[in-house]
């Protein structure tokens, strides 16, 4: 069982609840696309990835990271039981989807960087040190049910 | 994953931009460095205060970035330009070249977080690919 610190809690919490999924969500899509382009291999029917520029213009890229992001208010609302709550998505993303497990933590660095750019000096060590255990969290629960 | 023509140019320009700021951006970094990941704090017993933004830290960042700012004069040839760096780190602090990606993330965000209109994907790949190929270049003595 993970033990979060009411610090954690409220930091996690307060992040999603000033979050705009749109902006963030196609922001950190795009970005790991682009700055792990290995990455694409898992949306060959997206269309148009061929640079930086057309993956940013991409409305399926922009969606995609729009349903990922609401993905993560399950946690946000489990924080007590993450692992169980990812159970299902652990297995969509391992039997159906055959997504490489190291891809979550490529993304979840992504979605550092953003909310870094986002909160700017808000973005203290401390917030940052809560954000990145709740991601490391989330990534080991959907890497769990691999075999 | 070495480094392209257009990766080089990216990097000089983006290099260029931030170097106002360089103490600030490793101030950040070295300090989200010890603060997110408290086992680098190992490399430090020698120092009293390691809170975030302390003199120490905040002057350490600043070695760092002027490190780094070295390396990107020697972009041509990293290995070479680095050795004497990767002397000390191999022979001296003997740092875990494992930190190298901590403090390579913590880098990273501080860019987002100080110049989040400059660090756009397309810059934040050549830079990643950058410090990868710094680390490396650093981690040549160690054995």
């Amino acid at each position: 069982m993970v033990e979060w610190t009411d610090f954690e809690r409220a930091t996690i919490k307060n992040i999603f609840a000033k979050m705009d999924y749109e902006d963030v969500g196609a922001a950190t899509l795009s970005r790991c696309l682009v700055v792990y382009p290995w990455t694409q291999r898992y949306f060959g029917n997206f269309g148009n990835l061929y640079n930086a520029a057309a993956i940013q213009a991409n409305p399926m890229v922009a969606a995609h990271g729009k349903t990922v992001l609401h993905g993560l208010d399950r946690a946000v609302k489990n924080l007590d039981d993450i692992k169980a709550t990812y159970a299902e998505l652990s297995v969509l993303h391992s039997e159906k989807l055959h997504v490489d497990p190291d891809n979550f933590r490529l993304l979840a660095d992504c979605l550092t960087i953003v909310v870094a750019a986002r909160m700017g000096s808000d973005f203290t060590p401390d917030v940052q040190a809560a954000f990145q255990k709740f991601l490391a969290v989330v990534v080991n629960s959907l890497g769990r049910q691999y075999h | 994953m070495s480094l392209s023509v257009k990766d080089k140019k990216i990097i000089k320009a983006f290099f260029g931009t931030i170097s106002s700021k360089a103490e600030d951006v490793g101030k950040e970094a070295l300090s989200r460095t010890l603060v997110v990941y408290p086992q680098t704090k190992t490399y430090f017993s020698h120092w009293k205060d390691l809170s975030p933004g302390s003199d120490k830290v905040r002057k350490h960042g600043g070695v760092i970035m002027e490190g780094i700012a070295n390396a990107v004069e020697n972009i041509d040839d990293l290995s070479a330009g680095l050795l004497t760096l990767s002397e000390l780190h191999a022979f001296m602090l003997r740092i875990d070249p494992a930190n190298f990606k901590i403090i390579n993330h913590n880098i990273l965000v501080a860019f987002a977080m100080l110049f989040p209109g400059d660090f756009t994907p397309e810059v934040h790949v050549s830079v990643d690919k950058f410090l990868s190929q710094l680390a490396l270049a650093l981690s040549e003595k160690y054995r």
